[in-house]
């Protein structure tokens, strides 16, 4: 099944090659790999769709993401409370009379037409990743000519935060008071 | 004061106690050994950068501290590889530095460019391109301190050539931060708890020791705890020397050539303390059938060792040492006296078999000799092997009592580990006595480290053994492939020539009257003694757990055959 990690990393050059050489060399597939700065300067976001298993696999996934030296954060927010979109930009074939047609879709799905052309035009479509692929299904007999997605980016509702399975992995269940001190 | 990045490389190599330094120069590391000759720290000059990466992995290995080596860009930083390979296998505390070109040419297929840093990116725990001299001293702080600390590995840092020439200030830096680098040291008591209820009720426990312990600095508190809870010992390969061998504990090494009531134990048992170990697949035999009565606790300071092949019930994530210290007060002194009563038939049956039990027959078995190296040095030398039958009968047969004196590649399996690795150790341990056990296949692999060996005058003393064989892969196609040997029969020089064109005194054995004399000689002469045996051509390492087999499936040597 499809599971959905926020992966919070330094800003620096090659960590995104770390993390995508990660997936290759421990062989899960990444569907879905969208990532952009965050509000703390030098740390960077990712929000990482894959394809694993079981809760096996993933805690496999979250376990040497924070073995990245550069990786400070991981959560799985898979089955938790949380807004998840994708966006697409989607060129479509229309002649001035298809337009309208285009024009109703398009109100339909709460997506907007970004640029006009004589013969096509450009729809942007944001939402869920369900919601895009049904704009996407309405447009394609009209002629799709070429298509974007940014893949899917996500964030937890309220105080809910994602499930941290890795003990003792940084920032993660480190509760200092929790732990033996050596006497 | 300003100096050139060359100098802040070495001003922070000597700050991080750095005494030695293995590596090779070239065009793109010039300035490094330029700068070098002003700084007090002994280079040595290898034959190929393989050598120096095995031999920084030696040091490390033999005295717990950073081993260090280097290597110019492209052909230089690509022989490395195989060396950081086997160092982050093995979780080798090691920091390379290799030559970069130019910033400016980077990217441009300039003389001796190769991508360095991505070609290492899967094999090093982390690695570093620096590209302005401002950059050095940071960065080699943090190389050391992420190569030493939580579960070492191997650091590389690729400095380019104009980096290493410009000239800044020299800042070092008080403390290493690193936002997403925090390596865990307590467990949770709460699950501490969890850990103690299981040991309470286990009616047949076994601790599984492996190279945490040994790199954690656990031994004597393992001792403690095994001591105290009466619980038998059994070790991995690299586990090896964390728990005296003599001790009446201990169950000697596990795993597809581990001692036969070793690995009964294991799979017998209703509980497993997997201390600073992995579960490699040459420890489990199948997975499925592995252990299946066994509860497993999992002490490991990388979190995601854990359940990685092995699905732990009480997970405990923390420094391996720090752990057993906090567990120590929680446990009480148990009995398991059905247990050691069955523990000690299974291992009658062993003894029965034991190769060590058959009449002289005239023929120089490997097994016999590690046994004689083991008795004239009172088993106190440090020994190094390369991979395949002689490093398991050199297991098998070297009884170690302390750590950091078995140095073998484990994870990587990496022929050609032995020599190098062997003169690496050395330079740790210079008054300790030094044997690398090699076959004759891996030996020729490093045989150019002789020619550094000798030029340190390293007191490394080689035993091959010769059988004229790749012995593993021949036994396996003995076993497994109806006996039809392929690229198996090795045609070998004479080793005591070549010994000798070197300038190392050599002697060749073929007759097991030879061996007492031959080791005397060798360990009376010093600096580098090569000893050729010519030992029993066929000849099969047992027990053996064949692949896909459960672990106490093993291949026994036949009793009929035993005395």
């Amino acid at each position: 099944m499809q599971y959905t990690f926020i992966a919070l990393v330094e800003d620096k050059p090659g960590v995104l090659n770390r993390v995508a050489s990660l997936f290759r060399r421990r062989n899960f597939n990444i569907e879905s790999l969208a990532v952009g700065r965050t509000e703390k300067s030098g740390v960077s976001r990712m929000t990482i769709v894959t394809n694993c298993e079981n809760d096996t696999d993933a805690h496999k996934i979250e376990a040497n993401l924070y073995k990245l030296v550069n990786v400070i954060d991981v959560q799985d927010v898979t089955r938790q409370p949380s807004v998840t979109r994708d966006l697409a930009l989607i060129k479509v074939k229309a002649t001035p009379e298809q337009r309208s047609e285009i024009n109703n879709l398009v109100a339909i799905f709460r997506a907007r037409i970004v640029d006009v052309a004589p013969d096509s035009v450009i729809v942007e479509a944001t939402g869920t990743e369900d919601k895009v692929e049904g704009m996407i299904e309405l447009l394609r007999p009209i002629g799709i000519m070429e298509m974007v997605r940014t893949g899917q980016v996500a964030m937890t509702r309220g105080e809910h935060c994602g499930i941290r399975r890795t003990p003792g992995a940084n920032g993660n269940g480190w509760h200092p008071e929790e732990y033996v001190q050596v006497g | 004061m300003k100096l050139s990045g060359a100098e802040i490389l070495w001003e922070c190599l000597v700050r991080e106690g750095v005494e030695v330094v293995f590596g090779y120069p070239g065009g793109a590391n010039m300035p490094i050994y330029d700068a070098m000759l002003s700084y007090p720290v002994h280079h040595v000059l290898v034959r190929h950068e393989q050598g120096a990466a095995h031999m920084a992995d030696g040091y490390a290995r033999a005295s717990g501290r950073v081993g260090v080596a280097m290597a110019t860009s492209g052909p230089g930083a690509t022989n490395l590889v195989t060396g950081i390979a086997t160092a982050m296998m093995d979780s080798s505390p090691t920091v390379f530095i290799t030559g970069q070109v130019h910033a400016h040419l980077i990217g441009g297929d300039a003389f001796q460019e190769t991508d360095v840093t991505g070609i290492t990116l899967p094999i090093t725990k982390h690695n570093y391109l620096v590209t302005r001299a401002e950059e050095i001293a940071e960065v080699v702080a943090e190389a050391f301190y992420i190569a030493r600390s939580g579960r070492p590995g191997p650091v590389l840092v690729d400095i380019c050539k104009n980096a290493q020439i410009e000239k800044t200030e020299f800042l070092y830096p008080d403390e290493v931060k690193l936002l997403g680098y925090q390596p865990p040291s307590h467990a949770p008591k709460a699950d501490l708890q969890k850990a103690v209820e299981l040991i309470k009720m286990a009616k047949r426990p076994v601790i599984l020791c492996g190279h945490g312990v040994i790199m954690s600095g656990a031994e004597e508190i393992l001792q403690h705890f095994a001591v105290k809870t009466n619980i038998p010992v059994a070790m991995t390969l690299l586990g090896l020397g964390a728990f005296p061998a003599s001790h009446e504990l201990s169950l000697g090494m596990m795993g597809m050539h581990g001692e036969a009531h070793c690995n009964m134990a294991i799979q017998n048992a209703d509980l497993l303390l997997a201390f600073g170990m992995r579960f490699d697949d040459r420890v489990t035999g199948t997975l499925s059938t592995y252990a299946p009565g066994a509860k497993k606790i999992h002490i490991d300071i990388d979190p995601s060792e854990i359940h990685k092949n092995v699905k732990a019930d009480v997970p405990l994530v923390g420094d391996l040492k720090t752990v057993v210290t906090d567990l120590v007060p929680l446990v009480d002194e148990y009995e398991h006296e059905e247990w050691f009563q069955q523990i000690k038939a299974w291992k009658a049956d062993g003894d029965a078999r034991s190769i060590m039990s058959w009449p002289e027959d005239g023929k120089l078995h490997v097994s016999h000799l590690v046994h004689d190296l083991w008795e004239a040095t009172a088993g106190g030398a440090i020994v190094t092997t390369d991979v395949g039958q002689h490093q398991m009968w050199a297991a098998q047969y070297y009884f170690m009592e302390k750590p950091k004196r078995w140095l073998s590649s484990g994870g990587a399996g990496t022929m050609g580990f032995g020599l190098p690795s062997a003169i690496g150790a050395w330079f740790a341990q210079p008054d300790e006595e030094v044997w690398t056990v090699v076959g004759d296949g891996g030996f020729q692999m490093t045989q150019a480290e002789l020619s550094t060996a000798v030029q340190e005058n390293a007191n490394v003393k080689i035993a091959i053994m010769n059988n004229n064989f790749l012995g593993m892969v021949r036994q396996w196609q003995e076993f497994f492939f109806e006996k039809r040997y392929s690229a198996v029969n090795m045609r070998t020089p004479d080793f005591v020539k070549i010994a000798e064109a070197h300038g190392i005194p050599a002697r060749l054995v073929t007759k097991p009257e030879e061996v007492q004399d031959a080791i005397a000689f060798a360990r009376n002469t010093p600096g580098p003694v090569l000893l050729e045996f010519r030992v029993e051509q066929e000849e099969a390492v047992f027990p053996m757990v064949p692949t896909g087999a459960a672990l106490d499936q093993m291949l026994r040597r036949p009793v009929r055959d035993a005395a």
